[in-house]
């Protein structure tokens, strides 16, 4: 700083040697923690070489896994999705009691364990579940199969987007709303054409991390598939198949895809932030 | 308006993409689901292929296997709660006989395939650090002070049978059939037992991976198996001189390929296990095959070490139905006994 | 036609209760809220009531000797302990990190706010496999403080890195807005007043982020206690040494054995609720006792 060029330290700063370590002791931490795993997670998967790598990524099952994991993510998010925007324009438009309920019941599922999530629908659809003789009586394959796989990753997803939105929403206000609903436009054109443009990168960012969650879910879908390789195994369940085959390479390829996906996500998020801060008010409400 | 609209259509056509490749056509006769247990990874992979080429040169149809794998017993279940197998190829037979019973296939099955449904068999032996510094060299070393053995859970994984099984015949054999020594014998061997995983993969993935314990209690391929992945500088395999005769058996889930309409292709798939290439490639993975006449490579049954077997017949067992319920089932013999290490 | 405001412009002191929703011009109540109401009861709270029914089934007997079960008190302890440590060095961690980004300005600062974010975005399971590799003896991290004939992977230790790993952003991204918004002013005060920066630091700033850093605690916790794809690698999983309780859950499903699962996973919600009740009312404590931070 200018002011301590001359020998003059602000009075709401630190000196420098304490700002430094300071520093250090943050960069280094973070390195240890969040930037060493990931680099370790590329070095292993091109450890053998590019060609076994792209061998490993064109493997039948992981392939499979592939299709399985986007499926998943293609139904879940626009799911979230749906329950998000309902859930942010009941509670931020309105006033009513229990609402407070309402916003903790959603987040509930952040609350619960990935096994408990997946446990539950067992509960539900398993061969002594609820629904379970039902089920088998009508030849209907929840888990097991696909579905149950799809279901424990929405539960595990549900808040994601709801719980973006729903600041962000309370933070805009009502006011553009009420003034379109009084010049004559219906409830729906209000939306599509008032709200939706002011929360659109916020949306943008809830429907990034659902989606990053979505394909990286890994205990409770793997409560519910029957680890079926080729079948009912999701990108993150391959990786443990191919950790338990003693294929390392293998492993962390598959890995460095997710790493990769990651990566993306918060390139996206952080380009958002930069370029859109203002309109994501809540963007650090986790 | 615009972002929701085309993220909502990606949505759709990833969809339609994934259940393109997801659904299965509703009779696909050219499709099988093999459950396996834990230890069969590598071999089912290499059988797989080479009875799809078999099959491809004997009829012209493509045939796609599916595996799953773990602990034989938890395999079991999953298939009495739907796991939709046409065939099972499981290490114990009384896992099978709780999918029998279960109404999925005839009680019957073991008759159903030569050998009793057994195309190979193995034995349980102890992979050791190399050089065995803790000097193990049979049954009784496992319950010395400061041996710490790695074992699966008797209740999800067969081959923590097969081991519990063999412990228990060189007891019988040690204390002259006096029970009460011979379970005090099985108690103290649990005691030395720190972790015990699902299945028996879990298990050498535990010991040669992890590095906890001194001896694993192992299927004799799998130990191989370590040996070849992990380094023959690593590891030992020491054979006790008197083990029990492994018998996995397979058999076709006939509830299963009657509604897949699979029932032809699931036999063929498992009677190619008794042909020559069938039966090399068991031997190949160290497994003991049921006819070592049809392997042309004499050097892989040569490989095999003579050990002293007794069998599940044998008298001091009585078959798998009797040891099922008397050791394994709720509030039986390992039940009782099991106290884990504290 | 009274044209409510959600801005409320009434006195403060009197606040007509609304009868159940106060009237609005905006259309969509009933079916929003109906609609979201309906998709959680089915997605969300059935399921949920499903594990409370199906552990009360178990017989008291029964339950008490599952829930006595020495293996069932040691893998909620594991998980528990673990987690309140990994959330206590995320704590400290956290603060240093949120501090550092939000009043200084260095080389690099927009990157490493970026990377903040990693664990919500990468996999479990991928943080997993990364973590025990490198932690493993032959591992970058592991060989490191082998030599100091420490031992990571597959102890206990090993669970609190990954339990660290997955928390930290909680706690940094609760701090940092709170930190944004606070005002220099106090502290100008406390200096022209004679305090020290140290003292600054401790007496007028921290107190003011109590709130926010007992918030990222919670929610660093509670993340933590439910871990279990990036655990599971790592841990030993070893019965009352390094064995989670979600582990423990997985495992009595593989045994078929469902009651003894649901009951397990019954004790862990309620506990965790608990646990989390009890933060939450410690953060509205702090928050009357040391205000907002703004």
């Amino acid at each position: 700083m200018a002011s301590e060029r001359n020998g003059w330290r602000s009075a709401t700063s630190e000196a420098p040697a304490v700002r430094w370590t300071l520093i250090t002791i943050a960069v280094l931490f973070m390195l240890l923690v969040l930037v060493l795993p990931l680099a370790n997670v590329f070095v292993e998967a091109f450890s053998k070489g590019l060609p076994a790598y792209f061998r490993a990524l064109s493997d039948r099952y992981t392939l499979a896994a592939m299709q399985l994991t986007l499926l998943v993510a293609a139904i879940a998010v626009p799911v979230d999705l749906v329950f998000g925007v309902a859930a942010a324009w009941a509670i931020a438009k309105f006033e009513f009691k229990g609402k407070t309920l309402l916003t903790t019941l959603i987040d509930l599922p952040f609350s619960v364990s990935p096994v408990i999530a997946g446990l539950v629908y067992v509960l539900l659809f398993g061969a002594q579940g609820w629904f379970g003789p039902w089920l088998s009586a009508h030849n209907i394959k929840i888990i097991f199969a696909a579905p149950g796989i799809i279901l424990a990753t929405i539960f595990v997803t549900f808040p994601f987007i709801a719980r973006e939105l729903i600041p962000l929403m309370q933070d805009q206000g009502s006011t553009e709303e009420e003034a379109a609903i009084s010049l004559g436009a219906s409830g729906w054109q209000t939306f599509r054409r008032v709200t939706l443009p002011n929360i659109r990168w916020g949306l943008l960012y809830g429907v990034l991390l659902c989606n990053a969650r979505a394909m990286g879910e890994f205990g409770a879908v793997s409560v519910v598939s029957g680890l079926i390789r080729g079948k009912t195994n999701t990108l993150p369940l391959q990786i443990q198949a191919l950790y338990d085959d003693y294929n390392l390479t293998g492993a962390f390829a598959v890995a460095s895809l997710l790493a990769l996906l990651a990566l993306v996500t918060l390139a996206v998020k952080t380009l958002l932030e930069w370029r859109y801060a203002d309109q994501l008010a809540a963007r650090r409400g986790h | 308006m615009r972002t929701t609209t085309r993220l909502l259509a990606l949505g759709a056509v990833l969809a339609t993409f994934g259940l393109g490749g997801i659904t299965p056509a509703a009779a696909d006769n050219q499709h099988l689901l093999n459950v396996s247990y834990d230890a069969t990874r590598e071999f089912y992979q290499d059988y797989d292929q080479a009875f799809t080429d078999y099959w491809q040169k004997k009829t012209g149809n493509t045939v796609t296997i599916d595996q799953s794998h773990g602990g034989s017993g938890s395999q079991a279940q999953a298939v009495i709660s739907g796991l939709d197998a046409d065939v099972v190829t499981l290490a114990v037979a009384s896992d099978i006989d709780a999918v029998a019973k279960a109404g999925l296939l005839s009680q019957d099955w073991q008759k159903s395939l030569p050998d009793g449904s057994t195309p190979y068999t193995s034995t349980i032996v102890f992979l050791v650090r190399k050089g065995n510094p803790k000097g193990i060299h049979d049954f009784g070393d496992l319950v010395r002070d400061g041996v710490q053995v790695i074992t699966p859970n008797p209740k999800t994984s067969g081959a923590a049978r097969w081991g519990y099984l063999a412990a228990w015949a060189w007891a019988e054999q040690k204390y002259g059939g006096d029970r009460q020594k011979v379970e005090a014998y099985i108690r103290a061997l649990y005691q030395h037992v720190p972790v015990l995983d699902t299945g028996s993969r879990g298990s050498t993935i535990t010991f040669a991976q992890k590095g906890i314990g001194d001896v694993l209690l192992s299927w004799e391929n799998e130990a191989y198996l370590a040996i070849d992945q992990f380094g023959a500088d690593q590891f030992d395999i020491v054979v006790p001189p008197l083990s029990i005769r492994a018998d996995p058996p397979v058999t076709v889930v006939d509830k299963n390929v009657a509604a897949h309409g699979s029932a032809a292709l699931a036999r063929a798939y498992l009677q190619y296990l008794y042909s020559p290439e069938g039966q090399t490639l068991a031997a190949r993975h160290h497994y003991r095959p049921a006819h070592p006449e049809l392997v042309t490579d004499r050097s892989l049954i040569a490989a095999f070490p003579k050990i002293k077997l007794v069998t599940i017949d044998d008298p001091i067992f009585g078959g798998w139905a009797k040891v099922q319920a008397e050791q394994f089932g709720d509030g039986g013999i390992f039940d009782q006994i099991y106290k884990p290490a504290n | 036609m009274a044209a409510s405001s959600t801005r409320s412009t009434s006195p403060p002191t009197e606040r007509r209760r609304p009868i159940i929703v106060r009237p609005s011009v905006i259309p969509g109540f009933g079916v929003t809220f109906g609609f979201s109401f309906a998709c959680l009861g089915l997605v969300v709270l059935l399921p949920l009531l499903a594990l409370f029914l199906k552990a009360a089934e178990i017989s008291p007997a029964r339950s008490l000797a599952i829930l006595t079960d020495p293996r069932t008190i040691a893998a909620l302890r594991v998980s528990f302990g673990s987690s309140i440590i990994a959330a206590l060095v995320n704590i400290v961690f956290g603060l240093i990190v949120a501090w550092v980004l939000v009043r200084y300005r260095f080389p690099g600062r927009r990157i490493l706010d970026a990377i903040v974010d990693l664990p919500f975005a990468l996999p479990t399971a991928v943080a997993g496999v990364a973590l025990s590799s490198l932690y493993a003896q032959n591992g970058w991290v592991g060989s490191v403080v082998g030599h100091l004939g420490l031992k990571v992977a597959y102890t206990p230790a090993g669970i609190v890195v990954a339990l660290i790993f997955v928390g930290l952003p909680f706690v940094v991204r609760t701090v940092q807005p709170v930190l944004e918004e606070l005002d220099k002013e106090q502290e100008e005060v406390a200096a022209t007043l004679g305090a020290r920066r140290g003292q600054t630091l401790l007496r007028v700033i921290l107190p003011r982020l109590t709130p926010a850093i007992l918030a990222g605690f919670a929610l660093a916790f509670a993340r933590a206690v439910g871990e279990y794809g990036s655990v599971i690698f790592i841990a030993g999983n070893i019965p009352f040494v390094s064995e989670i309780a979600p582990l423990l859950i997985v495992i009595r499903l593989q045994e078929f054995n469902v009651p003894a699962a649901s009951l397990v996973a019954a004790v862990m919600l309620v506990l965790s609720l608990a646990m989390l009740l009890v933060i939450n009312l410690l953060q509205l404590w702090s928050r009357r006792r040391f205000g907002d931070g703004v």
